[in-house]
């Protein structure tokens, strides 16, 4: 064990609705989609065609610049339709699915029998690529490149995540296949990022890293840059929890099983708590007669609330996720709300008197509380940022457009999920992870 | 409030491009933001928002204003009072209401005149209507002498406005903290009017006072005019609002606590004036000194701080966070270096004795160098790490 790295930057946002630690099994959705909108960057290009009976594992779309990337059905079935938007852009692949439809096979090995290459190809081969991001940027990683090293991380600080130490009850032999799988893909180490009480302790062929502190202290982002940060020219895989078991259980059975525990939380969750079901289920399974009567907007997030998106129940959880929250959508008008004391609102800030009450649990909205204007406060992001980089002059060199100095002052090191505090807690409401993405986009157009 | 609230939402249609009434575009949005947070979620990003925005910070700033406003009020009667010899037989209640009655129209032409040209930008610009102003609106007044005619008041607060924000881009765009530029427009353009002895009593126009100068401006003439504890509790002649100090630590307190005031800008700026301090009493026995600058260099250090506009700058205009460093160790080297630059103006220059507006105001005008520096050396240990690290893909 090594020491502990303790992170004083960030912000745990208290929210109501944490899932309760139990766990219950959905039956399989009657329909599961694929959507080529959850991977940033992708130009996905279709294997089948609408109609088509695919089983699970059977590739449903790939990627135009990588073809060896596929993307294939979490579940046997048909495909029911393939749901196009503006200029004919893929948005969902759909599949009604068929419990008869059975799965493609693929080999049944341990993986520390195997070689990298063997490892490398049933991952791809079997759709569970997509699951290996890299860094810098945050897309699917590369299979050609080769990884300076692998980073998982084995919990999430953000608001109201799952506990992966309660996910992992019963998978843990799973996960260690997973990780000696991944081991083959790099020739340097598996990094484990692990908190107090971890159960992840026992894995082996890893290196543990042990952090404490507040969000983002669990983004993998961070955990990089606090132990190995990356320099230009440098590239790190990462990947969560259960995509590493998604892997394990490739390996171990042959069969690829999209099967994923999803918290469902939130304050207008009505009984918070963990429940198995696939990759790319309905939102409906999950919500539907399990949110509180409330005559307001709802609003519903796959992912959390700081880095989740937006969903209608009739649309399909997130690639990624393993969460769903639920908040109101705060459409309303508040009188005079700037100039309230504030017993009843969390802030980043101390601006409100709510900060009387650290313990606390909020109900929050998507209301902005306010306008956009241009950045005046300073300081502010600087505070929620556990990485050794400026956000603001990164965020303004990409305002900006230029090029040499997002490189410079680290554009390298960061995705989203990493600046999202300063979104949240931004007094002139700035969009913020719009800004950096924009800018990790012109970077990856510019420099490959 | 409902019916507040239909009345807005009733008449947005008037307002709206191509209506009627779109010239009254930018004040019914900026009135009604000003009575209800609007109802706009979140459409990309984090789904939650925090709860403070610019309203809310400029809000804080003018209520950490207002002890240094009221002991300003008060102050305005009590000198006015002593000028006429009266003091003594007018109650509390009196001497406030007298200098109630002076402020509050210099504070109302500085928020009307302000205020105004802001609505007129932001409906020719096309923008929301933005805070800044909110604080500004009072520190105009705050930093001005009493006897200041309405109508100087007015064309400073116009002139900074325009020249000293919108001309860059409205708040958040300026390089001069506009309150200070409306000062500095007022000194440099009306000199006669704007200093001397006459300005900082109401009413000593009229009479013939003994002391109206300053504590400042006496020291200059190298005459001790004040005690400590006057000019810490703020009864001494000066500005309106830079007088008293305990009103302006309480305000300090506020900001401080809140988070909303950088601590570093005021801890540094401190400490830069009492090593200027410092600085000058060691030389004040020198032989080569005037015997009035021999007074003005020999006075404790710790006077610095609490005379003239030291603190109230230090608080309230140096922690401006547009105009002020806006990195970590940017905000140390430029506090320090306003405390430095105040005192040293303040005592060495030989025709006015007050250096806080001018110091902040040059500093301000290297923030944006000083944080250029402190950018380039985090781009420099970043290099080098890359270079240490020499990991390769």
């Amino acid at each position: 064990m090594s020491e502990v790295i303790r992170l004083k930057k960030g912000l745990n946002i208290k929210l109501k609705g944490s899932a309760e630690k139990v766990l219950e099994k959905l039956p399989v959705p009657a329909t599961v989609a694929l959507k080529p909108t959850d991977f940033p960057g992708l130009t996905p290009k279709l294997s089948v065609k609408a109609e088509a009976i695919v089983k699970a594992g059977d590739a449903l779309f790939y990627d135009k610049y990588h073809p060896e990337i596929v993307f294939t059905a979490p579940v046997g079935g048909k495909v029911v339709s393939i749901n196009r938007g503006e200029r004919r852009k893929i948005l969902e692949v759909v599949i009604e699915t068929d419990k008869d439809a059975g799965s493609a096979s693929f080999k049944k090995a341990d993986p520390n029998t195997l070689s990298g290459e063997e490892v490398k190809e049933q991952i791809l081969k079997s759709g569970l690529w997509p699951f290996i991001k890299k860094r810098p940027y945050g897309v699917i990683a590369s299979p050609d490149q080769k990884p300076l090293s692998i980073y998982i991380s084995t919990f999430d600080t953000a608001p109201l995540a799952p506990d992966y130490n309660f996910v992992i009850a019963g998978q843990l032999e799973t996960f260690q296949t997973g990780v000696n799988a991944l081991a083959k893909l790099t020739e340097g180490k598996v990094y484990l990022g692990v908190n107090a009480n971890s159960a992840f302790t026992g894995v082996k062929n890893v290196e543990i890293n042990t952090f404490e502190g507040p969000h983002p202290a669990g983004n993998v982002g961070v955990q990089i840059a606090n132990t190995q940060p990356l320099n230009k020219g440098e590239v790190v895989w990462t990947l969560t929890v259960q995509d590493v078991l998604l892997i394990g259980r490739l390996f171990e059975t042959g069969n690829v099983d999209f099967s994923r525990i999803v918290a469902l939380t939130g304050s207008e969750v009505s009984a918070p708590k963990y429940y198995q079901t696939v990759v790319g289920a309905p939102v409906a399974s999950l919500v539907q007669e399990r949110l509180v009567e409330a005559n307001y907007h709802l609003r519903i997030i796959s992912g959390n609330v700081l880095t989740g998106k937006k969903v209608g129940p009739q649309q399909y959880f997130g690639f990624y996720d393993s969460q769903i929250t639920v908040i109101p959508e705060g459409d309303e008008y508040e009188f005079m709300g700037w100039a309230s004391p504030g017993f009843d609102k969390f802030s980043a800030s101390k601006a409100f008197l709510g900060k009387l009450f650290p313990k606390k649990e909020y109900t929050l909205n998507a209301n902005l509380h306010g306008g956009e204007r241009a950045f005046v406060m300073s300081g502010q992001y600087e505070k929620l940022v556990p990485i050794d980089i400026l956000p603001v002059h990164l965020l303004k060199a990409i305002l900006v457009n230029d090029i040499d100095k997002m490189e410079q002052l680290g554009i390298y090191e960061v995705i989203e999920e990493d600046l999202a505090l300063c979104e949240y807690a931004c007094t002139s409401k700035v969009e913020v992870q719009k800004i950096l993405r924009d800018g990790i986009n012109v970077m990856i157009k510019e420099l490959g | 409030m409902n019916f507040i609230k239909n009345i807005f939402e009733n008449t947005k249609p008037y307002v709206q491009k191509g209506a009627k009434y779109h010239w009254l575009h930018s004040v019914h949005d900026g009135f009604f933001t000003l009575f209800f947070v609007q109802k706009n979620t979140s459409k990309s990003g984090t789904h939650i928002h925090d709860y403070i925005d610019l309203k809310r910070t400029m809000g804080m700033v003018v209520l950490a204003l207002v002890p240094a406003i009221l002991m300003g009020m008060y102050n305005t009667g009590y000198q006015h009072f002593k000028a006429i010899g009266e003091l003594a037989s007018t109650g509390f209640f009196e001497i406030f209401l007298f200098g109630l009655l002076k402020v509050l129209p210099i504070i109302i032409v500085s928020y009307g005149v302000g205020l105004g040209i802001e609505f007129v930008f932001a409906q020719i610009r096309g923008h929301e209507i933005q805070e800044g102003f909110l604080v500004s609106g009072m520190l105009i007044p705050l930093v001005m002498p009493v006897e200041t005619p309405l109508w100087m008041i007015a064309v400073a607060t116009a002139f900074a406005v325009v020249i000293g924000k919108e001309v860059f881009g409205g708040t958040g765009m300026n390089i001069w903290n506009p309150a200070l530029v409306a000062r500095a427009f007022l000194f440099f353009a009306y000199p006669a009017q704007m200093s001397g002895i006459k300005v900082w009593v109401a009413g000593s126009q009229a009479t013939d006072a003994i002391t109206c100068a300053t504590p400042l401006g006496d020291a200059a003439s190298g005459v001790i005019s004040y005690t400590a504890s006057d000019a810490f509790f703020g009864l001494v002649p000066g500005s309106i609002g830079e007088t008293s100090t305990l009103a302006i630590l309480i305000g300090a307190v506020l900001l401080i606590v809140t988070g909303i005031g950088s601590w570093r800008i005021m801890l540094s700026t401190i400490a830069g004036g009492a090593v200027m301090g410092l600085i000058l009493n060691a030389f004040a026995g020198s032989a080569s000194l005037s015997e009035a600058n021999q007074v003005f260099f020999a006075i404790p250090f710790w006077h610095h701080l609490i005379l003239g506009g030291f603190m109230f700058g230090a608080i309230f205009m140096a922690t401006d966070p547009v105009s002020g460093s806006q990195t970590v160790s940017g905000k140390w080297i430029y506090g320090f270096l306003i405390g430095i630059l105040a005192v040293l103006i303040r005592v060495v220059n030989p025709a006015y004795p007050e250096g806080m507006m001018l110091a902040i105001l040059l500093m301000n005008t290297f923030a944006p160098l000083i944080d250029h520096y402190v950018v380039q050396g985090h781009i420099k240990k970043r290099l080098k790490r890359a270079t240490v690290s020499g990991r390769t893909a």
